[in-house]
């Protein structure tokens, strides 16, 4: 038996929540096929966790691709066919091989398994640096904090997710939401998540509740990490330093919960509980272009 | 008399396995690097001032600011907090160079998660206190470096409040590496 589940017209990561919801409804031993047809537009965040679902189940659920043949070349070029053959059995051909990049992909969906990946990523970046911080308006100074923001969100998949994982760098214009340019890290895995990474180690009392948002308040906000070393966990208090100086917006998602350090421009919730459940952790970075003063 | 010894962090990386790039990034990374610094320091006798010169590094992290800095300084006994235990006798004194404002962004948090202080010298031969340091440690440090150093007369002549226990503070610093202690008084770190 196989269960359709209907891709959103328009991927982001609100959207991706109801195919997660959707998900959450088939037993494992069911099969999937993910139907694309009419979606025409995806964030880095829902292409690379479309491979992460296609991952997480582990039984290559079949993919109808879009319909649209700007929306097939423009995930082409971002890569996506070319990590999803492996993960996904196409119902029809879709560019796998030839040429990719893109103009608005600082990186292109990128594989993250071992530490020589992330050193691939920074170096690659750090070429596009000065193209970005032009983007968001800010001086180039600042390309060197990027980058340390990027590789400490992938290093937590090869610390803590315990398997590979996905990131993609993208600018698009959020005109209608905000009237200017982002620039978006995706970071993904189908690792253990935050619950178990930190649950060995985090001290707490027998009555203390340990959910996945109790361990997202204790990576995210207060730093802890499962190693008691007090050098650990310095990566994700950084990034988030980082956010307050950009007003950038940072959402992590792990199992049933996401926990943000929301900016003022945007009305998003600091906490989401109980969400469909989803494997791994799922880092969204949205720095948006500077308003000049 | 310190022997100095310039440690060019683009060698040490270019000796692991992580040679392709100049970037220090990855805690992997940062745990090779330091395998290389510590080999270079042991191959080399009596007391030193290590260089640390991060003039060619790019991008420095949060993870490799605390595997290659910060665990540097603590395996060596050196920057560490005023009220930790008396470091064993070690023959390693650090000075770090070519810091920019995008290695200190990563570096100072580190830095001070440990406790730990460092001097770094800019490039016109300027040098500064990075890390944990209190207001008293900062203006006694400032005062070996006003003064060049000496016994602690020579250095309390440079002193605006003559009162205080300049001696005390002197080897509370010395303590903590950021100055040398020798028999005719307190030095600032040089190495040249």
């Amino acid at each position: 038996m196989t269960t359709i589940l209907t891709v959103p017209p328009s991927l982001d990561d609100g959207s991706f929540e109801t195919l997660l919801q959707a998900l959450a409804a088939v037993p494992d031993d069911v099969r999937v096929m993910l139907d694309a047809r009419h979606t025409r537009w995806s964030t880095p965040y829902g292409l690379i966790n479309l491979l992460t679902l296609a991952q997480a189940r582990g039984d290559r659920p079949e993919f109808i691709p879009p319909e649209d043949s700007d929306t097939v070349s423009y995930w082409a070029r971002a890569g996506f066919f070319r990590h999803a053959e492996s993960l996904m059995k196409f119902t029809r051909p879709v560019p796998t091989k030839g040429k990719s990049g893109d103009s608005n992909f600082f990186l292109e969906i990128t594989p993250i398994a071992q530490t020589e990946d992330v050193q691939h990523v920074v170096a690659h970046i750090q070429d596009r640096s000065k193209a970005i911080m032009e983007t968001l308006g800010f001086p180039p100074s600042g390309s060197v904090g990027f980058s340390v923001v990027l590789s400490e969100s992938c290093q937590n998949i090869i610390e803590h997710a315990g398997g590979p994982g996905w990131v993609a760098v993208q600018t698009y214009n959020w005109q209608k939401r905000l009237g200017r340019r982002v620039v978006v890290i995706a970071v993904s895995d189908s690792g253990v998540g935050f619950r178990t990474s930190l649950g060995q180690t985090v001290s707490r009392g027998a009555t203390d509740r340990w959910d996945d948002a109790a361990a997202l308040e204790a990576a995210v906000l207060r730093a802890t990490s499962r190693f008691r070393d007090p050098g650990r966990g310095q990566g994700l208090a950084g990034i988030r330093k980082y956010m307050g100086k950009w007003d950038a917006k940072l959402t992590v998602r792990s199992g049933t919960a996401r926990i943000g350090i929301i900016p003022k421009w945007d009305d998003d919730m600091a906490l989401v509980e109980q969400l469909a459940p989803f494997a791994g952790a799922q880092y969204q970075i949205i720095i948006p272009q500077a308003v000049p003063s | 008399m310190l022997t100095p010894m310039p440690l060019d962090l683009r060698t040490a990386l270019a000796r692991t396995e992580c040679d392709l790039y100049s970037n220090l990034v990855t805690r992997a990374t940062g745990r090779a690097v330091r395998g290389q610094l510590e080999t270079m320091l042991r191959e080399m006798e009596g007391h030193r001032l290590a260089v640390l010169d991060f003039t060619h590094v790019g991008v420095l992290d949060f993870s490799c600011a605390d595997e290659i800095v910060a665990q540097l300084l603590l395996r060596f006994g050196a920057g560490l907090p005023a009220h930790a235990p008396a470091p064993p006798p070690s023959p390693s004194y650090f000075m770090f160079r070519g810091l920019a404002e995008a290695h200190l962004e990563a570096l100072e948090p580190v830095l001070e998660g440990h406790g730990l202080a460092l001097v770094a010298e800019a490039e016109d031969g300027s040098m500064r206190l990075v890390g944990t340091v209190d207001a008293d440690e900062q203006s006694t440090w400032q005062l070996v470096i006003t003064s060049g150093g000496g016994d602690v007369a020579a250095i309390a002549s440079f002193a605006v409040d003559v009162r205080v226990d300049l001696h005390a503070r002197l080897e509370a610093l010395a303590r903590r590496r950021l100055v040398i202690q020798t028999p005719a008084g307190f030095h600032p770190l040089r190495h040249h």
